[in-house]
């Protein structure tokens, strides 16, 4: 897939986070969506978001790139950070924010125009390429870095609806790619793709880690387990136990945890 | 301990409740296994020993059947945390029971040439021995059954009761070789038989560790260990 991944740092090495949360509540309108939420996102780590329906982990995601603008009767309190800066200051621009924090959905969106327009979109939005020549780059390296390339060189014209299902997935993740993020939020990126695509992400998104910080919402334990260094547990609004994946799944410390992920939730 | 609400998929709790039968039954079988061999030893009795042996087959099927179980529950269930442990823990004590069987197994096919000869007087501690380690047995299954990890640990102090019979049965066993080189062949079997309850004895403690693990998710302490005999020259 990958030509050339990055080296990928070692697990456990402690650095500055990339992104902070501090004492956040997410409103909808009368109704509280998240409690006191604090949490550090390492650069350097895979970070699952676990929880029951309604828990209020993908609320939360899309507070991380102010995705929950858009949503009316939706209030932001607390302080999240990137890099130390406000996410939610006033001069901060939001275009460029989702530029440095992408974000890829549970149901594939591709744009509907050629697999190269789309990966192009962001890049030109951002004036990232001088030249013809730059884009063609810009979209060869996402693709690659997506391990679409192969399947998509030959049909950079066609349409992006017409791939299938993992690969219109795959298209996003370049799309994500191409604007050059340092954090990528997955909401769900494999609940709509079959199990053989849902390991081509799964692949895609180890072969991502370390190059940049990478969220994933997932009902799918197993995937949370496998694709991530850190998993943290959401119910009710709030964040019940953040710790290592594999501390999680094999010794939770809360029971709230350890019921859900062993199925005796509810 | 923590309390155990059901899965929401019922058929998980049957499967794992199926498991957890399969493992006790193994459990009750190895305590009579051992017990009768014991007997079977002391009493002279080859017939009850033939027995003994064929009832072997028996833990080995049942060894079978828990770890197709578990195979099965790891396959479809795809358990994590207590439950994952469980199940691995589950996977491993059948296979510790299966061993434990086959000791028993062995003292019974030893009775067989101890009774051909007159009787080794130290032997007598022998059956105190199979006492303590069949006790062990079946409270470390309890523990499984109850998933008692306060029960589990107060096991690993048992184990050294069972090396101290062992220690003073060898010391026992080298002197009378010595003083009657004509019963050095059924001492040396009776040897045997200790170092076979010494070595269930063993087998049934680091059941309790798992069992400890299993349910804490922690590892027990570093257990004491009072078996001196590899270290002994002569019995002074």
């Amino acid at each position: 897939m990958n030509q050339n991944p990055a080296p990928k740092p070692a697990i456990g090495h402690n650095a500055v986070p990339k992104m902070t949360a501090r004492d956040v509540n997410v409103f909808y309108g009368q109704k509280q969506a998240i409690k006191n939420v604090s949490i550090d996102i390492s650069a350097e780590h895979v970070t699952a978001f676990i929880g029951p329906s309604g828990c209020g982990k993908s609320t939360f995601l899309r507070c991380l790139n102010r995705m929950n603008d858009t949503v009316d009767g939706a209030r932001v309190e607390g302080r999240i950070e990137l890099d130390g800066e406000d996410v939610y200051a006033s001069n901060m621009d939001v275009v460029q924010l989702r530029a440095r924090v992408g974000m890829v959905f549970q149901k594939p969106n591709p744009f509907p125009k050629s697999i190269y327009e789309n990966v192009a979109y962001g890049p030109r939005l951002h004036g990232l390429a001088r030249s013809k020549a730059d884009m063609d780059e810009i979209v060869e390296s996402a693709l690659k870095r997506a391990g679409l390339w192969d399947e998509a060189k030959d049909r950079l014209g066609e349409s992006g609806t017409a791939m299938s299902g993992g690969q219109q997935q795959r298209l996003c993740i370049a799309r994500a790619i191409a604007v050059d993020p340092e954090v990528i939020l997955m909401d769900e990126p494999c609940s709509a793709l079959d199990p053989i695509a849902t390991a081509r992400i799964e692949e895609l998104i180890d072969e991502l880690r370390g190059r940049y910080a990478i969220v994933i919402v997932t009902h799918n334990m197993q995937q949370a387990a496998r694709v991530s260094q850190k998993t943290a547990f959401f119910h009710l609004g709030t964040l019940v136990e953040y710790d290592d994946t594999s501390s999680i799944f094999t010794n939770p410390k809360a029971t709230r945890t350890k019921d859900y992920i062993t199925g005796r939730y509810g | 301990m923590a309390e155990f609400a059901a899965h929401t998929v019922k058929s998980f709790d049957e499967d794992i409740a199926q498991l957890r039968a399969v493992i006790t039954r193994m459990g009750g079988l190895c305590e009579t296994q051992i017990a009768e061999s014991v007997d079977a030893l002391m009493s002279r009795n080859s017939e009850a020993a033939q027995t003994i042996i064929e009832n072997d087959k028996r833990l080995d099927a049942l060894e079978a059947e828990a770890e197709a179980l578990a195979v099965r529950i790891i396959a479809l269930r795809a358990p994590l945390a207590d439950d994952l442990r469980e199940i691995v823990a589950a996977l491993k004590i059948a296979g510790v029971l299966e061993r434990i069987g086959d000791y028993a197994k062995n003292i019974a096919k030893r009775s067989a040439v101890v009774a051909q000869s007159q009787p080794v007087a130290p032997a007598v501690i022998i059956p105190e021995m199979a006492r303590v380690v069949v006790e062990i047995i079946r409270d470390t299954l309890d523990a499984f059954v109850d998933r008692d990890p306060v029960k589990a640990v107060a096991l690993l102090q048992r184990d050294q009761q069972v090396d101290e019979y062992y220690n003073s049965l060898f010391r026992a066993l080298l002197t009378f070789m010595m003083e009657n080189p004509h019963y050095i062949t059924p001492s040396t079997h009776l040897l045997f038989v200790a170092k076979n309850l010494e070595r269930i004895g063993d087998h049934a403690t680091s059941v309790a560790e798992m069992v400890y693990y299993s349910v804490t998710g922690q590892r027990p302490a570093e257990r004491p260990k009072n078996d001196f005999t590899s270290t002994v020259y002569s019995p002074e």
